[in-house]
């Protein structure tokens, strides 16, 4: 039995559309406010947890992101929550919500710092607030570079996979900045050479590089 | 077969001393780094102790040799002060480093020149000079250092809270096994501003007192700042006989907790997962681990999830103390700072206490170190770093 | 007291960002953090940075907070009682 790394699922969501394994599975006709947007393709796809709305904008684009990318690989959550991990990159950090904590503390005369709007001023609660809805446990990692690093992603998932048990990592890009928001999130596993593969990209540089780029 | 990872240099910056001689010797004699804050003015100043590195940025650029310069933010300098040194330490000249490779951990990246810059713009927006921000980003004290430096291995920014510089390392030393590169600068920085204080303090986290690790009274953390960075060379350069290996990076683990953005679940799963797929990394067993350096911030939640999951892994406890009690809590830059003091423990055969802790937990059966522990075969340490988001992150360092 | 605890839920639910909730559907007198809406402690600080901005009145203990924070009734007991005019 042969095992090989495969790209078994695709989420994109920038430009108002949502696109799932290649295909557009929601979209809003003209420009909204990325948080509208987000609101509105959480209802769409009738996601049932209530604490979507406490998270920051960022933690909204990848929660919903990996929603709709699980929703077209269930089988993920099949896997021992410990054997499934997260690995992310973007290249604004958590500046956009670092701005909205600064609007609380800036005047000192209404200063009120906000606790709530503090613990989202990091890039990883993306992660956390992830693995908090799946039970994911595996390892998880957030890079910050200037560009989406398919080398870094690539190299260190590859590595996770030949030195330990895990059997899925979920990876990608998720940015957003004021007005502009892309994320790019794909399911990676090892599966059989024979069985099911012949729709999925192998996970290499290029692939993962192509497929972030169309 | 995985190549091995050894470690040839040590750069540390912290409030209790510029390098790891410094560090040592606070260490030894039980110096705690923490006091008043002085770096910036805050309604906290008298209320809320801190742990500074004792020197203006203009003393940190004279230290390092740089021309002074508006754009280098205080992370960069505090960074490019333990970067340098560890090269040094290593035996490395300037001119070696076009093929590292430069890892950094961070959180809050530039933003002392942004906090520079708003304070004369929000009185009036012609004000101030945009140009001072563009160093803001997290990324960029990375890319300065290794500008400045000459490195063109590859070169990343990691930024997961307080696990930061603990991924940092770990990335370098699987990038490292896996063959992709041979050499790596690795750890983090984090510099002390208004927007972490505040912060921090809307958690209700901080302690008005230093903190007390693992004491039964704890009341918080203490916030600090600094670099720690290490350098990581593989097999393949660098003999394992060779004089200038100080240790090895024998393993590594990664969890994620999966309960709450800040807090850490009750019976400390996540915890538990790092420091055991670190061991099984290593092929060591708990019983093999001398000493424990914890994550331990002082927090009633951190130590107790943290000392559950100890006490749950290791049948009989090995010695552990939080030296957070002498450097503060340096977020992003804690892995970092606390694997140089893990390593100089190992060297130096010393096993450092925390200090201001007395009481033993009611909930362990174990207490930390209370005093120094000297003339003492260090043989395996584990190192945690656990950040907000549930990322928990084990290192071991072992004796060659 | 009835307009305050009105104002109180309206406010809760913006504050605390529970957006799919109606004032009706906050019971007046259940326990704010036991399942029902299931708030945590970084909700119990926002809760804490409300009462301060909205009302003047400051927290200055876990066990202090936990008393007042316990329900809106409570917490509009605590205003009445306590609000500087």
């Amino acid at each position: 039995m042969n095992k090989q790394l495969y790209i078994t699922g695709i989420c994109k969501i920038s430009d108002n559309n949502i696109s799932l394994n290649g295909k557009s599975v929601f979209s809003n006709p003209k420009q909204i406010p990325v948080n509208e947007f987000l609101k509105n393709g959480y209802r769409d796809f009738k996601t049932q947890y209530p604490k979507f709305f406490k998270m920051d904008s960022i933690c909204k684009l990848g929660f919903l992101t990996v929603e709709i990318l699980l929703g077209g690989n269930p089988s993920i959550k099949a896997y021992p929550s410990e054997l499934v991990g997260v690995v992310l990159s973007n290249s604004s950090s958590s500046l956009n919500t670092d701005i909205d904590f600064y609007e609380t503390i800036k005047d000192t005369e209404n200063y009120f710092p906000s606790p709530a709007v503090f613990v989202y001023t990091l890039p990883n609660i993306i992660i956390g607030e992830i693995c908090i809805r799946h039970k994911f446990k595996g390892e998880n990692v957030f890079f910050v570079s200037e560009q989406f690093d398919p080398n870094i992603l690539f190299n260190t998932i590859q590595n996770i996979f030949a030195f330990t048990n895990i059997q899925c990592v979920i990876t990608g890009w998720v940015e957003l900045l004021n007005t502009h928001y892309d994320s790019f999130l794909c399911t990676i596993e090892r599966i059989n050479n024979d069985e099911e593969t012949v729709n999925n990209d192998i996970f290499d540089i290029e692939n993962l590089s192509n497929i972030y780029l169309k | 077969m995985a190549n091995r990872v050894f470690i040839t240099g040590l750069g540390i910056a912290s409030s209790i001393g510029i390098s790891p001689d410094e560090v040592l010797s606070s260490l030894i004699s039980g110096k705690s780094g923490i006091a008043t804050l002085s770096l910036f003015d805050s309604v906290y100043k008298l209320e809320i102790p801190i742990a500074e590195v004792k020197y203006i940025n203009q003393q940190l650029f004279d230290l390092i040799g740089v021309k002074s310069s508006p754009f280098h933010s205080r992370n960069t300098l505090l960074g490019l002060l333990a970067v340098k040194e560890a090269i040094k330490m290593a035996g490395f000249l300037d001119s070696d480093l076009s093929d590292f490779g430069l890892y950094s951990g961070t959180t809050s990246g530039g933003m002392d020149l942004s906090e520079n810059f708003y304070r004369s713009f929000i009185n009036n927006s012609k004000a101030g000079r945009l140009r001072d921000i563009i160093h803001h980003d997290c990324g960029d004290s990375t890319a300065v250092i290794a500008e400045e430096l000459g490195i063109h291995g590859h070169v990343t920014t990691i930024s997961t809270a307080c696990s930061s510089a603990a991924n940092a390392i770990m990335c370098g030393a699987r990038l490292i096994k896996s063959g992709y590169i041979d050499r790596v600068i690795a750890g983090g920085v984090d510099a002390l501003n208004q927007f972490t204080m505040n912060g921090f303090n809307s958690l209700m986290i901080l302690d008005k007192q230093p903190c007390k690790p693992f004491d039964n009274n704890r009341n918080g953390l203490t916030l600090g700042e600094g670099a720690g960075f290490i350098i990581l060379e593989s097999e393949r350069c660098i003999n394992p006989t060779s004089n200038k290996i100080l240790c090895e990076l024998k393993g590594y683990g990664n969890a994620c907790d999966a309960y709450h953005q800040t807090a850490s679940s009750p019976d400390g799963k996540g915890a538990y997962l790092s420091m055991h797929k670190a061991l099984e990394n290593s092929g060591l067993d708990p019983s093999d681990i001398t000493y424990i350096n914890t994550h331990g911030t002082g927090t009633v939640n951190n130590d107790l999830s943290e000392g559950i999951a100890m006490e749950r892994l290791f049948k009989k406890m090995p010695y552990y103390s939080s030296t957070k009690s002498y450097t503060g809590h340096t977020l992003g830059a804690s892995g970092g700072i606390e694997a140089v003091i893990s390593i100089l423990s190992i060297i130096n055969k010393k096993i450092f206490p925390g200090v201001q802790s007395t009481q033993q937990m009611n909930e362990l059966k174990s207490s930390p170190v209370s005093k120094l522990i000297e003339d003492r075969n260090v043989n395996h340490i584990l190192s945690n770093s656990f950040g907000f988001g549930g990322n928990n992150t084990s290192l071991v360092f072992s004796v060659c | 007291m009835q307009n305050l605890i009105y104002k109180l839920k309206q406010e809760i639910i913006e504050a605390l960002n529970l957006e799919e909730m109606t004032v009706d559907e906050i019971e007046t007198n259940a326990p704010l953090f036991m399942d029902g809406l299931g708030l945590d402690s970084i909700d119990a600080l926002e809760l804490t940075v409300l009462l301060e901005k909205e009302y003047g009145l400051k927290i200055h203990t876990a066990e202090e907070g936990k008393q007042i924070l316990y329900s809106v009734r409570t917490m509009a007991e605590y205003i009445t009682k306590n609000q500087k005019v």
